[in-house]
């Protein structure tokens, strides 16, 4: 527990600083919300205003009140065009072995797939498939980088 | 760094098979030991059918040549520049004047001779100990001329059994991914080669992802995830036929595969529902066990020597720590303590260590600890390391390292380390192409 709070003040004292530099180019580079991604630098939209991706803290496959809210977006949307089904994309950043990370992107999008499914969206039209690190949006290595690809991409599957 | 060498005098032990130069592998090695690889002697005639055949000049050098390389990769040894030998390759082999190659502060000397015998290759060696005036060791075996790589590497796994009492690690492949690509969207291949990177072979074609290939036992078969028709899956893989099936019938993603010890069984992770357990599969009847139930991510399973056991990934406390169990599931028990993340427990070959990757203030560190969790040593730091895999011998591991990419995201690069247990003589294996996710096959004469 110690080590969290220690990795988490860390991250903190990041996140500061990167929000700092953010404001000073203009938020060009998206931001990060207690190492959350908040920006809409490689977000997608599958319908107007329905955002196709969340994000999550480092090791972490809560989802945040952002994340909720677009979550429900997807819900309603995919009550409105009831033929469409969806495969969620779990993604891990690059800060953790390969194995223990594609089981971390499964659980995130399960994570996103539960939320759905209280929405009313039934588990048939919702496959899950887990990437790992295996494919980052972004190529840095820098905590901003890693918060892009730590995400559940909602994808249509036909 | 390591290690020393004894002399016992041959007035004490005046038994010929007894080991007179000693090279202690457990320390750290400051002064490798000077040897001299005197180039095999060959005769015209094999010279010139083993070119006709092989394409090389000169066959006995060439074998030569690798011995020299594996001994100073290895660290312990220091093989002496060829331009310093004053006595001839064939006379050597009958008798060396001991004190040409003392004056060269050679130590241990080894020449050999090959020749082309019915259409194949006959090789003897010799190991010499140049300050005793003795032979430790002679030796001859004959092949096809095609194996004429191997022969370096038997020659090696010999010599070095012989210095310093236990088993060699040459002639072994090494099964890994090939990576080519940007970062974003990596195209990945299984390959293998041989330990020191010749004879490099692609067994997929980067159709789809694969993942963490692990041989069997026997080095005949591979497991490893493959991504094909996006559905992640262990697969098996025979490396002669080029057959590939899917180990089991899951109804989700299955990874994290390794063969049990006596080759029988596969096991590895499946995920459902946003948990992963342990299972295992038999290969004769198909029958699947569960071994782990818990809600947490349990994965990275590897068998003890024995099959009794099984280390584990979980992080049923809330972080990922390594565990070890009985190989039916029962006695679950945390072994790792320290400060950080602990991931990819492996369990050395010799049964006594579990390597194992750490995450701790954003670095990376690849380390060992007793199979109880006490003693943990941790071998190397880097930005981005994981994933150790073991010589045959227990001796050394290889992993992959990845390197930081500037502020535009460029420079990312994967390559495979080898260090010591002793955390020296940590070097690159150089590979044909980007590299990761290495894996050690036993001694392929076994």
């Amino acid at each position: 527990m110690n080590l969290n709070k220690t990795i988490k003040n860390g991250f903190l004292i990041l996140v500061a600083g990167l929000v700092l530099t953010a404001c000073a180019t203009q938020k060009k580079t998206g931001q990060l919300q207690s190492d959350v991604y908040t920006g809409s630098e490689s977000v997608e939209y599958l319908a107007s205003g329905v955002k196709d991706r969340v994000f999550f803290a480092t090791n972490e496959t809560v989802l945040t009140t952002a994340s909720r809210e677009t979550l429900r977006k997807q819900a309603a949307w995919l009550r409105k065009n009831s033929k469409i089904n969806v495969v969620l994309e779990g993604h891990a950043d690059e800060r953790g072995t390969r194995e223990y990370n594609l089981a971390l992107g499964e659980r995130r999008a399960n994570s996103a797939k539960d939320y759905l499914m209280t929405y009313g969206i039934s588990s048939d039209r919702i496959s899950v498939l887990s990437y790992g690190k295996e494919r980052p949006i972004d190529s840095g290595s820098n905590p901003l980088a890693w918060s892009k690809n730590r995400r559940s991409v909602t994808v249509k599957a036909n | 760094m390591l290690f020393r060498y004894l002399f016992i005098l041959l007035i004490i032990f005046p038994i010929k098979t007894f080991a007179l130069i000693e090279v202690d592998i457990t320390r750290g090695n400051l002064s490798p030991l000077p040897v001299a690889v005197s180039p095999l002697s060959i005769d015209d005639n094999s010279k010139k059918n083993f070119k006709k055949i092989l394409e090389k000049e000169n066959l006995g050098s060439e074998i030569s040549t690798i011995v020299e390389n594996n001994l100073r990769q290895s660290g312990l040894f220091n093989p002496l520049n060829k331009n310093a030998f004053l006595q001839e390759p064939d006379i050597a082999n009958l008798k060396p004047r001991f004190e040409d190659w003392n004056l060269i502060k050679a130590q241990a000397l080894i020449t050999g001779k090959v020749t082309f015998v019915d259409e194949k290759l006959r090789v003897e060696f010799r190991l010499w100990d140049v300050l005793a005036g003795k032979e430790m060791m002679a030796l001859a075996f004959t092949t096809v001329p095609s194996n004429w790589r191997r022969v370096g590497h038997i020659i090696t796994d010999k010599v070095y059994e012989r210095l310093t009492g236990e088993k060699g690690y040459f002639d072994t492949r090494i099964i890994y991914v090939s990576e080519e690509g940007p970062k974003t969207n990596r195209i990945k291949k299984l390959a293998i080669m041989d330990q020191d990177g010749f004879n490099n072979k692609f067994l997929t074609l980067g159709n789809e992802l694969v993942l963490t290939p692990r041989f069997s036992p026997t080095n005949q078969m591979v497991t490893y995830l493959s991504y094909f028709r996006n559905l992640p899956r262990v697969y098996l893989l025979d490396i002669e036929t080029g057959m590939q099936e899917v180990v089991g019938d899951f109804p989700g993603m299955t990874f994290a595969p390794r063969f049990s010890p006596d080759g029988k069984k596969i096991i590895m992770s499946f995920a459902a529902d946003g948990k992963s357990d342990i299972y295992t599969m038999d290969l004769e009847n198909r029958i699947v066990e569960r071994i782990t139930n818990h809600p947490s991510i349990d994965t990275s399973p590897s068998y003890s020597p024995d099959g009794k056991y099984i280390t584990f990934n979980s992080d049923r406390s809330g972080y990922q720590q390594i565990y070890v169990m009985k190989s039916n599931g029962k006695n679950v028990k945390r072994i790792s303590f320290g400060n950080g993340l602990y991931g990819t427990p492996v369990w050395s070959p010799r049964g006594d260590l579990i390597a194992f990757t750490k995450l701790h203030k954003g670095k990376f560190y690849i380390g060992v600890m007793r199979a109880d969790g006490s003693g943990e040593r941790l071998l190397t730091e880097n930005f981005y390391q994981e994933a150790p895999s073991w010589s045959p011998n227990g001796r050394v591991l290889i992993f992959y390292r990845e390197t930081k990419t500037n502020a535009k995201g460029e420079g990312f690069s994967a390559k495979l380390w080898s260090i010591d247990l002793t955390g020296y003589n940590e070097k690159m294996v150089k590979t044909q192409t980007d590299a990761s996710d290495p894996s050690w096959s036993s001694l392929l004469g076994n």
